[in-house]
């Protein structure tokens, strides 16, 4: 094999490949990134078995082949080679070696044999349908920050991507919670996405999805299975296992009967949060809101350290209510409003509050109070 | 030479009785005034209290520990001169000693005379570091004014009241350091009063063997034994760095106390870091419904120390010894601190679904760690578990009704497993 490739477009490659591959491991082949190079693309698979990205490249190819060197390696030489060198990747099946050339620098690493490495089997999807990038990028983002992290609640450990009946229809949703708050996001539903099998997408695929969706204008092939779900772009292909267990019926918990509205605008609000919670050092901050006509009173109040108030003009117009909630959580939500203000439905200082962008029901957050 | 009478606590120079009362329970030492860091440690603890209440294990030996199966958890001095120690196998205590009486502990009991032991030892410093129940450094640095005595006298004086008003016996080590402290008070057990003053350190630790180092176990003993490092002596031929180079920060400390210099303070601040409970099984078992139900009992045993020590943990731990007594420990980290029994048992018992079909096991123990403030814990419910709230308050209600009634007034089902 002996291609030569444009740096920028090696490093995007191979970045993508290194950030794949697991970090701890035990099984030396897994840390590296498969290189196949034929007619005039060459691509870069990597995998940690449970994701595999698959990186077309165009590039001159001199001579195809294949082989495998360390993802984390090569990342770090491309990285540190000079913007616009024109790199020569060139391997001589015996020697064991594959040599990198660039300007004056040289260097060899070492292989593993292209047959060693596990492809991961292609699946027969449900479901294929196309998604334009702003739309996924709306539906992860907006949800991910609720992924739990909690090992014993490994089906709570991604996003849930199905089809449900939302305010216009069947919409394709994506869900997240950790039992103290829920995000609720609604698409349109594509062409042909009726029959997707909901899938849990796992943390660390939403992160490398992510890196797809920059592109106001590409759109994403979308192929979902009971078991995998693959994203693709013309030059990259994104296969995932999806986590194997039943993600809870979240819509019990999504409170449909609370009246008491606060309408607060929601860059103000996450300020105001953000500054009382300074006094306070404890890992779960609690900010208490009282609500009264047309005025909100967020406090702390940290024995050991502190008392900060700060008052804020709202829309409100019903009964007195004091609630407490976790200042992380508040903030978090607070940031995921962009557009219009935030709405806040309360019931009762025990209850699940319910938070929406202005009227829009297509992307809704609960968040569950904490006693203060 | 100054000298104390232990008995009346009249003050002298040297001279083998007591110039006031006669009696021969001496102690003289040229530091004997000045020396201020002590240590304390009750003689038998648990078999003191015992023999204390019922008279008629006085002259017997008495091994407190539980059942057939358990381990010697303290054994009196008669029982010990027969060659019974602690954490002895209980089987193996009786081959040495069969006429002894096994009492079943009651922990409460020595909790309580603990307490009034440390309320002794607050009135003569607010530096008092407990250990256990039954030991505590203390730093008298500073109190002589107050007291109007050294040190020494103080100590004295608390033993006699400990004996006078509790009925126990402790034995006090009196030096310039926390390590020598605690090494004194175990030179002239029972009932002992040692000192080990600057001046003598360097000649006390020659020739002693590296164990005496609190918290050298079977390990570090092993991997010293290794670098050819067995008695004090050994430890004074090596570099401060090449100590550092094997040992790590260990290797610092032994160092230092190779030359009798320690530099830990003694801190008052109470330091719970855990609050377990654990059960041995009269025989071992892998049957899940009745594992289940020692977890209840278990987590509501830690749930309720939690509540009276105004405390909650963030991290579960679940602990099973197995029949050839490997151990399994398995964590939860929970979002917000929790003393809830629920809680606790919940947790614990998805730990223990996720070990697995395992067993028989001989052990299963529970605990909470990563401690928190009670009025941290429990503020926020789950939003996948909305029964959660319902369980707390009926959990709560419950606390009440035994509060008033006692503590058998109500029970869960699962209790009775």
């Amino acid at each position: 094999m002996k291609i030569s490739i444009e740096r920028a477009a090696l490093l995007k490659a191979v970045g993508q490949a290194q950030s794949v591959v697991e970090r701890r491991n035990t099984i030396p082949i897994l840390a590296n990134v498969l290189i196949e190079a034929e007619g005039n693309t060459v691509s870069f698979r990597a995998t940690d078995l449970d994701i595999e990205v698959v990186d077309k490249v165009p590039a001159m190819v001199e001579r195809a082949g294949a082989t495998t060197v360390s993802a984390v390696t090569l990342h770090e030489i491309v990285r540190k080679l000079p913007d616009g060198a024109l790199v020569v990747l060139s391997e001589d099946g015996a020697a064991g070696r594959l040599t990198v050339e660039a300007g004056r620098s040289v260097f060899n690493l070492a292989t593993l044999p292209k047959e060693d490495f596990p492809v991961m089997a292609s699946a027969e999807y449900a479901s294929n349908f196309a998604v334009p990038a702003p739309v996924l990028r709306r539906l992860f983002d907006k949800s991910k920050f609720a992924i739990s992290t909690e090992e014993t609640r490994y089906y709570l450990n991604g996003v849930y991507m199905h089809i449900a009946d939302g305010d216009g229809g069947k919409m394709l949703r994506c869900v997240a919670t950790d039992g103290h708050r829920l995000a609720r996001i609604d698409a349109a539903l594509p062409d042909g996405a009726l029959e997707m099998p909901g899938v849990i997408v796992p943390r660390k695929t939403v992160g490398e999805l992510r890196k797809l969706l920059d592109d106001d204008d590409m759109t994403i092939a979308v192929s979902v299975s009971e078991t995998k779900i693959r994203f693709a772009t013309p030059n990259l292909n994104l296969t995932s296992k999806v986590i194997d267990g039943t993600f809870p019926d979240y819509t019990r918990v999504i409170p449909m009967g609370n009246t008491r509205k606060l309408e607060v605008d929601a860059s103000e609000f996450a300020k105001a949060v953000d500054r009382v919670a300074t006094v306070s050092s404890e890992r779960s901050r609690a900010v208490k809101l009282v609500l009264d006509e047309d005025k909100l009173t967020l406090s702390v109040n940290a024995p050991d350290s502190g008392a900060a108030v700060e008052e804020l003009a709202v829309a409100y117009g019903d009964e007195h209510l004091e609630i407490g909630f976790n200042a992380k959580y508040l903030l978090e939500i607070a940031s995921q409003v962009d557009r219009e203000n935030a709405v806040f439905l309360f019931n009762s200082a025990g209850d699940p509050t319910l938070m929406r962008e202005g009227n829009d029901t297509s992307a809704v957050y609960v968040v569950m109070p904490m006693r203060v | 030479m100054p000298s104390l009478c232990r008995d009346c606590l009249t003050r002298f120079q040297t001279g083998p009785r007591c110039p006031a009362c006669g009696r021969p329970r001496i102690l003289t030492h040229d530091e004997l005034d000045t020396l201020t860091i002590a240590h304390m440690d009750c003689d038998a603890f648990y078999a003191s209290v015992e023999k204390r209440d019922n008279r008629a294990l006085r002259d017997k030996p008495v091994i407190i520990g539980g059942g057939r199966r358990g381990v010697v958890s303290t054994a009196c001095y008669i029982a010990r001169i027969r060659g019974v120690r602690s954490a002895m196998p209980m089987y193996q205590a009786l081959k040495l000693c069969p006429e002894a009486v096994v009492v079943k502990g009651r922990m409460e009991v020595y909790a309580e005379v603990s307490r009034q032991v440390r309320a002794l030892m607050d009135e003569l410093t607010p530096l008092v570091e407990p250990l256990s129940l039954d030991e505590a450094f203390m730093d008298l640095g500073g109190t002589a004014k107050l007291h109007g005595a050294p040190p020494a006298v103080m100590l004295a004086r608390l033993v006699k009241r400990m004996q006078d008003e509790i009925g126990i016996s402790g034995s006090i080590g009196l030096s310039h350091n926390k390590f020598l402290a605690k090494i004194a008070s175990d030179l002239d057990k029972p009932r002992g009063f040692s000192i080990i003053g600057k001046a003598e350190t360097a000649r006390f630790l020659a020739g002693k063997p590296v164990r005496l180092i609190w918290g050298v176990g079977q390990a570090m003993q092993t991997s010293l034994d290794k670098a050819g490092i067995r008695s004090f002596d050994d430890l004074l031929r090596w570099e401060k760095t090449d100590l550092i180079a094997r040992f790590g920060s260990m290797g610092e400390r032994l160092y230092h106390l190779a030359r009798g210099e320690d530099f830990r303070r003694i801190s008052a601040r109470e330091s719970v870091k855990s609050i377990s409970k654990e059960t041995t099984f009269s025989e071992d078992t892998a049957d899940p419904d009745q594992l289940d139900g020692h977890l209840w009992r278990l987590s509501e045993q830690v749930s309720d120390r939690a509540k009276a020590k105004g405390l909650a943990g963030r991290t579960v731990t679940l602990k099973l010894k197995r029949a050839d007594f490997s151990l399994i420990s398995r964590r939860h980290a929970l979002g917000d601190p929790t003393q809830m029994a629920d809680r606790i048992y919940r947790t614990a018992h998805d730990l223990l679904v996720a070990t697995g079909k395992g067993g028989p096991y001989r052990l299963i123990g529970v605990g909470i760690s990563d401690l928190a403030s009670a009025d941290l814990a429990d503020r926020s419910g789950d939003l996948l578990d909305p029964d959660a709230g319902k369980r707390a308050a009926a959990e709560r209600a419950a606390d009440a009704i035994r509060k008033k009634f006692g503590k058998d007034a109500i029970l869960k089902g699962r209790a009775l497993r």
